[in-house]
């Protein structure tokens, strides 16, 4: 084995990637092999560290001091001052430094302070592309000790008695989602990972892919060991190439050591994933949509019952989980239920990943426990609004969420207290959007999404989203009249009454949600005004092109 | 098992695995539907059949929601009644509405619904679906811009008959059906079954009208007009005038067209029978030289072009002859012209068929062995309908009258012929009597008869044993010639017809033609061939007469210069 003085971790992730990581570390290493140091600093590719805001960002141990905002040409420095002459270089750091001169712990920076990271622990610590990382991180002995110690129904207990909710959106209990699949006949069974994400301004599945791939290899064979599930896919969004790649390696690696395929880790247990890449429809993350996308028809959803518990991928039981759900298993089994439910609220136990995006200092990927309040988030995590502007309101759960106004800002972040009010945790998707946006533009804007997205087979979805956008339209123009409003609200009922699933039963939400929290802002727009001065400009309506 | 539920808090039992809309019919309760279609799978996309169902969150579609013990179920609350109005507002708000100049003006679904929820207009803003009308094939007319997206089209071509030409296409409010790579239907692989038209619930996909052509005809002084009627039309016209399905109209149809204005009504029966002697004895050929087995009808001209398409390597297993319909035609411009001293140029042969494919069958290029076109125009069933409406006819007021000679004269072999099973038990009521000698004890070959989308028999003829093969629905019939394909088939002799029952469940018939209605009208089928006199092809008359007189004898000269054809190889 080989001893290195320090390990400098540089985050791989897609939102770094973006702003030029790969050229960073190239750099990085150039500047060590002229100064003859590769065998003394070990240079580390390492999944999302969450806070993408800092991007490109690299972590230097073991001082754990954070440099961020990094250009190709602020590598000379850190190497010859921090890695060759020990001082810190200053104007990149994150972290402050004490009187003793020793950086601040980054895990109490206000970034990290508040967060919990359960799912994310490894994210931004390990080398994601090495299954040795994750086993020397602890990884795959809950899946060790499952087999070892515990009967699928047991496992299936654990879950329950954890009280752990599906992370995709619906928030139902996934111990029970477990027992349907394994009391259902048929065989083979099988388990699903959905990795669709694509809900505007979610991307938390694919850092987590990104990230810690085999953490999701490791949530789906305990799942499938439950079940009974012999076969897994990992349906990918399209779009996500790194977690597609990742994804791909960590199961060939898996399969290459025993942990996937024939007898799982030499019990008699046999289970092997597939990863399937989707082809960008958003109602792809529909669960039956997404199984009619894997037998190769248009992505569509199915009427439900039955469920896919009971006939679902090829007419058989099978059970779909969120990332973010599977990724918490692991975690469950190894350290207890009781353990879990220390965590988050009563009815919603245990931590939640959110992406935190819009007009916020601190974007990125955050874990928190669930009842955090959306102050603390957006206040002590997320920096505050910046350019001195004052908060309008938060967009939870993607565009299919509802909004939250300043008055809710100390509104617990669980399932049940944003459901009160109109709105979801959804993906885990934290818009942010300060006072200078009108909240009947953001709609329109919201809507547009859906228009483009509907998959077309019901008639309220496919003719009523683009009725909904069109007269929201109307209202942002300033053609909006009484009627009009009778209409929406009519179409809006009708719509989440009557749509065959969650995209078009979502769709009015927005709309709903804007007039039940902005109703005076929406009404000032009756008479000709737009408080935010957005609307009207003799644009009409901004989104048509 | 039954279960016990409550519609509107009345009770009701039915049977387990009964859906909601089963229920609320058994309750005497109507739920308006689209996309629900009695012989196909549940899609449940449209919505109009929403209903409150205990227990659920939100409206559920009767069509697909399962009837369970103890559920209550209520049809027509406000909340129910404003959903639907809102999606048939939907609906219309993307629909051209302009019902005065549709072929399905006051037989459209969306009208009957939309004046059944007592809807007039539409609030929302009007959406045009920009895609263009398809009028590239001679059977069918395509209006895409009137597609409510229920897919029953789509079911039929990609389920029914295993073709899958129409798919979905496009997403969100752009969704319409389409061809596959948005090609016209003439450039595809489309045999024009109309099935697709068969179930569309409104006009979005309608023969193409071909009465003013024949109106233009009737006018015209110089030409002497025939019309024949194919076997299954006497036995579905009536349901164009209300009549229940299942009744024999065959007299009233024929005094009809004489009101029309035809200078003389045939029977397609007549050239059915003499199919059967042609055929029969090209049977009994490769039977002896043990070639080209097994042979396969060629009535069926979907049928015809989808072998054409999909099983060109096949084609020598077809019967050489022509249809019932080609024959008549042929026959009318050569023999019936010189024996009634008409100059063929000015006959003018009409045919009203149970189908859409025969407008296609009469334009190809082979088919004028006469020198002129065999058959001048077709008229679908639906067609002769608005004729006879627009002539004023008054139905319930209509003698019965019989068909004219000698091309009028048939058996109850070529009535039969318009339904699956048909052409096989006609042909084997003559090739056995004619193999053996002998009068065949029973007529009836119940085992070819009925729905079962394949069905075989075994015949000893003779010393001969023979095994007979009938499909109908071309994903049935696409089964059988892969088993020939593989050179697997057990048979001698295969019946193929392109729609499901026969012909009397063609593309042409009355709309609505549901499974249930296909039974009885083939029950009217059997019916009618039990009331003749004559029930074999061999014993027609007029047919005996055409040989001694013209023909000579079967597979002659003759025969093959006017009765017999071939076929093209096409691509898929």
């Amino acid at each position: 084995m080989k001893y290195y003085r320090a390990h400098v971790l540089i985050c791989s992730g897609s939102n770094c990637a973006i702003k030029g990581c790969q050229t960073i570390k190239d750099a990085l290493v150039a500047v060590l092999n002229k100064h003859e140091l590769q065998s003394e600093i070990k240079v580390v590719d390492t999944g999302c560290l969450g806070w993408c805001e800092q991007g490109p960002s690299m972590v230097i141990y073991p001082e754990g001091v954070m440099y961020s905002r990094l250009k190709n040409s602020d590598m000379d420095e850190i190497v010859t001052e921090h890695l060759l002459k020990g001082r810190f270089v200053h104007r990149l750091m994150t972290q402050s430094t004490d009187t003793l001169g020793l950086a601040s712990p980054l895990n109490m920076t206000p970034f990290f302070q508040k967060q919990r990271r359960v799912v994310l622990k490894n994210c931004g610590l390990i080398n994601p592309e090495r299954l040795e990382d994750y086993i020397h991180a602890g990884g795959y002995t809950a899946l060790a000790t499952a087999l070892d110690k515990y009967a699928p129904e047991e496992i299936i207990a654990m879950v329950l008695d954890a009280g752990l909710r599906g992370r995709g959106g619906a928030g139902f209990l996934t111990g029970k989602k477990w027992s349907y699949t394994k009391a259902a006949l048929g065989e083979p069974k099988y388990l699903i990972c959905n990795a669709d994400e694509g809900e505007p301004g979610t991307f938390k599945d694919r850092l987590i892919l990104e990230g810690d791939p085999h953490l999701i290899v490791e949530g789906m064979a305990i799942a499938a060991y439950a079940i009974g599930a012999s076969k897994g896919i990992i349906y990918v969004r399209g779009e996500y190439d790194l977690s597609i790649k990742r994804m791909e390696q960590a199961v060939l690696q898996a399969r290459e050591n025993g942990i996937l395929g024939e007898g799982v880790l030499g019990s008699g247990f046999n289970f092997d994933i597939e990863v399937c890449a989707g082809a960008g429809a958003y109602v792809c993350g529909e669960e039956t949509a997404l199984i009619e996308s894997i037998e190769g028809n248009r992505g569509e959803p199915r009427f439900k019952p039955p469920y896919p518990a009971e006939k679902g991928l090829w007419g058989l039981p099978t059970c779909v989980n969120n990332v973010e759900t599977l990724a918490n298993i692991p975690a469950i089994i190894e350290n207890s239920p009781t353990w879990y439910r220390s965590l988050g609220t009563e009815n919603s136990p245990g931590t939640k990943v959110f992406t935190l995006t819009g007009n916020i200092t601190n974007s990125g990927l955050i874990e928190v426990p669930m009842g955090i309040t959306l102050r603390e988030i957006i206040y002590d995590i997320g920096g505050g609004i910046p350019q001195g502007r004052r908060f309008k309101m938060a967009q939870t759960g993607g565009t299919s969420g509802g909004c939250l106004a300043e008055e809710h800002l100390d509104l617990p972040m669980d399932y049940d207290s944003l459901a009160s009010h109109g709105s979801s945790l959804g993906s885990g998707a934290l818009l942010i959007m300060d006072d200078s946006h009108c909240i009947l533009d953001l709609t329109h804007c919201f809507l547009k999404f859906f228009v483009h997205e509907s998959c077309g087979k019901c008639t309220p979805c496919r003719e009523g989203t683009p009725a909904l956008y069109k007269l929201i339209g109307k209202m942002t123009a300033g053609q909006g009249n009484q009627d009009d409003l009778e209409l929406i609200h009519r179409l809006a009922r009708t719509m989440q009454d009557s749509s065959l699933c969650a995209l078009g039963q979502t769709a009015p939400v927005p709309v709903l949600s804007a007039f039940r929290h902005f109703w005076p802002e929406v009404e000032a727009h009756m008479t000709g005004n737009c408080l935010a001065h957005k609307c009207f400009s003799g644009r009409g309506s901004k989104h048509d092109h | 098992m039954t279960i016990e539920l409550t519609i509107n808090e009345r009770i009701v039992c039915v049977a387990e695995g009964s859906t909601v809309l089963d229920a609320c019919a058994k309750a005497g309760v109507k739920i308006p539907t689209l996309c629900y279609h009695p012989d196909q799978q549940i899609k449940a996309n449209c919505r109009i059949c929403l209903v409150e169902v205990s227990g659920q969150r939100s409206l559920q579609p009767a069509c697909a929601y399962p009837a369970q013990s103890g559920m209550a179920v209520y049809t027509s609350t406000p909340r129910v009644r404003e959903a639907r109005k809102t999606i048939l507002e939907l609906m219309l708000a993307s629909h051209p509405r302009a019902c005065l100049e549709c072929p399905r003006n006051l037989k459209c679904e969306l009208q009957l619904l939309a004046n059944e929820l007592n809807i007039s207009e539409s609030p929302f803003p009007r959406y045009e679906r920009q895609v263009p009308a398809d009028l590239s094939t001679p059977s069918l007319k395509r209006v895409p811009e009137k597609c409510i997206n229920c897919r029953r089209c789509v079911h039929a071509c990609l389920v029914t008959q295993g073709i899958g030409i129409l798919y979905t296409s496009e997403r969100g409010q752009e969704t319409v059906v389409q061809t596959v790579g948005r090609e016209p239907l003439g450039d595809l692989s489309c045999v024009l079954c109309g099935q697709c038209l068969q179930v569309c619930p409104v006009g979005a996909i309608t023969e193409i009208d071909d009465t003013d052509k024949v109106w233009a005809a009737l006018a015209d002084p110089k030409k002497h007009t025939l019309v024949q009627v194919a076997p299954a039309i006497r036995v579905a016209l009536g349901e164009e005038f209300g009549q229940d399905p299942g009744g024999i109209v065959t007299g009233k149809l024929v005094s009809a067209l004489r009101m029309l204005g035809f200078d003389k009504v045939f029977d397609t029966d007549f050239t059915a029978d003499l199919t059967i002697i042609e055929e029969g004895h090209e049977f009994l050929e490769r039977l002896k030289e043990g070639e080209s087995l097994p042979l396969i009808t060629s009535c069926s001209p979907g049928w015809i072009k989808f072998a054409e398409h999909n099983f060109p390597n096949l084609l020598r297993h077809l019967s050489t002859c022509k249809s019932p319909q080609q024959m008549f035609g042929a026959l009318a411009k050569t023999y019936y012209a010189q024996s009634s001293g008409h100059n063929p140029r000015d006959i003018y042969v009409v045919s009203v068929m149970p189908c859409t494919a025969k407008k296609f069958e009469a334009r190809r290029p082979e088919m004028q062995d006469s020198v002129y076109p065999d058959v001048d125009v077709v008229l679908t069933t639906r067609e002769l309908a608005r004729m006879l409406k627009q002539a004023g006819i008054v139905w319930e007021a209509l003698a019965e009258e019989a068909f004219d000679t000698p091309l009028g004269i048939s058996t109850g072999a070529g009535v039969i012929f318009g339904a699956t099973g048909g052409v096989m038990e006609a042909a084997l009521r003559t090739v056995y009597e004619v193999v053996t000698g002998e009068e065949l004890g029973r007529l009836d070959f119940t085992a070819v008869r009925g729905m079962e989308g394949i069905k075989e028999a075994d015949i000893e003829v003779g010393k001969q044993a023979i095994r007979v093969g009938v499909a109908h629905g071309l994903q049935n019939a696409r089964l059988l010639m892969e088993q020939v394909e593989r050179g697997e088939s057990p048979y001698h002799f295969i019946e193929i017809m392109c729609c499901p029952g026969g012909c009397i469940g063609g593309g042409g018939q009355p709309i609505p033609t549901t499974n249930a209605i296909r039974q009885k009208r083939i029950a009217a089928t059997y019916l009618a061939d039990e009331s003749m006199v004559l029930r074999k092809s061999h014993q027609n008359p007029a047919v005996t007469t055409l040989y001694e007189e013209f023909l000579k004898r079967p597979l002659g000269l003759r025969s093959h210069e006017l009765l017999h054809t071939h076929y093209t190889p096409r691509t898929k």
